[in-house]
């Protein structure tokens, strides 16, 4: 018998059971459906060990690499520390440190802390206001660059959070951040593979982290960046990302404008379109997609579509959280 | 289906699953087989779910069963995973146009003939509980 733990408390699990079957019987609420490793809604986390490894059949490879796994598939080999999804989240307190605006309606926030905070680049946090007030947003650094997070905030008309950090919150404010979660992210393996990354908006700041991480990791592949938005004042870190595809060989920057004035040096077009039609064959390519909820869908169907293998196709899509 | 048939098919079929490979070759089939199910207009839009690894997942629980390996399903499980499809429409045309797709995946995948016949042989015994009769 070997025992589960999850926050406080201890439960057992039998021989013949799996970890579902056993916390279910202790009825511990966890989400569940078929029981048959297919519906993933039992997708639970390791906090000590690896998990077995027939438990984390059919998860994508960075799910895997940060020990979640599947509930009902798991014979547990030795005592497991779990962390269900909904159970409740450890948060930091960090401090402001830049606050300055990346273009007329995006927030450049810099975000400082005592300790190294680990994450991969790529990654969400939730950000807390003292009243309690939550929202998800995606980090734009690498782990590689000291103590600190960077986040790029778009206002949204009568977002009561992204006005807040824009109109209020000042250089030297604390402020409340979760542990990071998310598997959108990059892992250092096969560095010949073509990278495909395509964001709208301020999808770019998981995208920059990841192609920042793989640039720094040495990623031989060629690496697409398409981001788009309707207007070119919409768009910002223009001129890095120019200076970065001078830098690098392998990384093309295409940056996209779907509104009627188009400058020189932008693409005409849906950055979704623009990329497919650039691209003929995905297969064997990794894709990372972030932004605009309708766009990654209609993405991850084309870019299987056209080759991509699903277990090589990563989505963060940017839900807006009404006021 | 009775539970006798559903043990002898087990038993029967458990060998298929390994003879074509394992969870290897059930993964080198689903995707190429889900990107010939998006491509055929007739059938597409009972698999256009927006969750694309969802149903990624759901036809790799299918092969699992072509190929006669682990899996629970009983005859119910089939009923009720479908019976929305079936109040939309799905009929033995859709049906014959999965079964078409099944086995030109395997054909291209170099399975041997008898392997493809014994995996469709197991599929098409779903064929009533899918379409609810």
């Amino acid at each position: 018998m070997v025992k589960l733990t999850i926050e406080e408390n201890t439960y057992a699990c039998q021989p013949d059971e799996t970890v579902l079957d056993a916390l279910l019987r202790q009825e511990v609420n966890v989400s569940y459906a078929c029981k048959k490793g297919t519906c993933h809604s039992c997708m639970v986390r390791s906090l000590d060990t690896p998990p077995p490894e027939a438990a984390q059949s059919g998860l994508k490879n960075t799910l895997k690499k940060r020990n979640h796994f599947l509930a009902c598939l798991c014979h547990p080999e030795q005592d497991m520390v779990i962390k269900l999804p909904d159970q409740s989240e450890f948060y930091t307190e960090g401090t402001v440190v830049v606050n300055d605006m990346l273009n007329r309606n995006t927030l450049l926030l810099i975000i400082a802390f005592k300790d190294a905070f680990e994450f991969n680049a790529g990654q969400f946090v939730n950000l807390q206001r003292a009243d309690g007030l939550t929202r998800s947003y995606s980090i734009a650094n690498t782990p590689q660059e000291s103590n600190t997070l960077e986040f790029h905030i778009r206002r949204l008309p009568g977002g009561r959070f992204s006005e807040w950090l824009h109109d209020e919150i000042k250089v030297g404010d604390p402020i409340a951040v979760s542990e990071p979660r998310g598997h959108c992210f990059y892992l250092p393996e096969r560095s010949e593979q073509g990278i495909l990354l395509v964001g709208t908006g301020t999808g770019l700041a998981p995208l920059a982290g990841i192609l920042t991480d793989a640039l720094a990791h040495g990623h031989s592949g060629p690496i697409y960046l398409f981001h788009g938005s309707r207007e070119a004042e919409d768009l910002y870190r223009i001129d890095e990302m120019r200076q970065l595809a001078e830098q690098h060989q392998n990384f093309l920057y295409i940056p996209c404008i779907s509104g009627k004035h188009v400058p020189e040096g932008f693409t005409h077009g849906r950055v979704n379109e623009v990329a497919l039609s650039t691209l003929a064959d995905l297969k064997g390519w990794r894709v990372f997609l972030c932004g605009h909820p309708e766009m990654i869908n209609q993405m991850k169907k084309m870019t299987f579509l056209k080759g991509a293998s699903s277990a090589d196709i990563y989505a963060d899509a940017f839900l807006v959280t009404p006021f | 289906m009775t539970d006798k048939q559903n043990n002898q098919e087990a038993t029967m079929s458990k060998s298929l699953y390994e003879r074509i490979g394992g969870e290897p070759a059930v993964n080198a089939a689903v995707e190429l087989f889900y990107r010939k199910v998006l491509n055929d207009h007739r059938i597409n839009r009972f698999f256009d779910n927006s969750d694309m690894d969802k149903q990624i997942a759901k036809q790799k629980a299918f092969f699992t069963m072509a190929f006669g390996g682990p899996n629970n399903y009983t005859g119910q499980d089939m009923r009720n995973a479908h019976a929305h499809l079936v109040k939309r429409g799905l009929d033995d045309s859709h049906f014959d146009a999965v079964m078409e797709h099944l086995s030109s995946t395997l054909v291209e995948l170099n399975v041997p003939a008898d392997l493809i016949a014994e995996a469709a042989a197991i599929a098409e015994s779903a064929r009533n509980d899918v379409l609810g009769r």
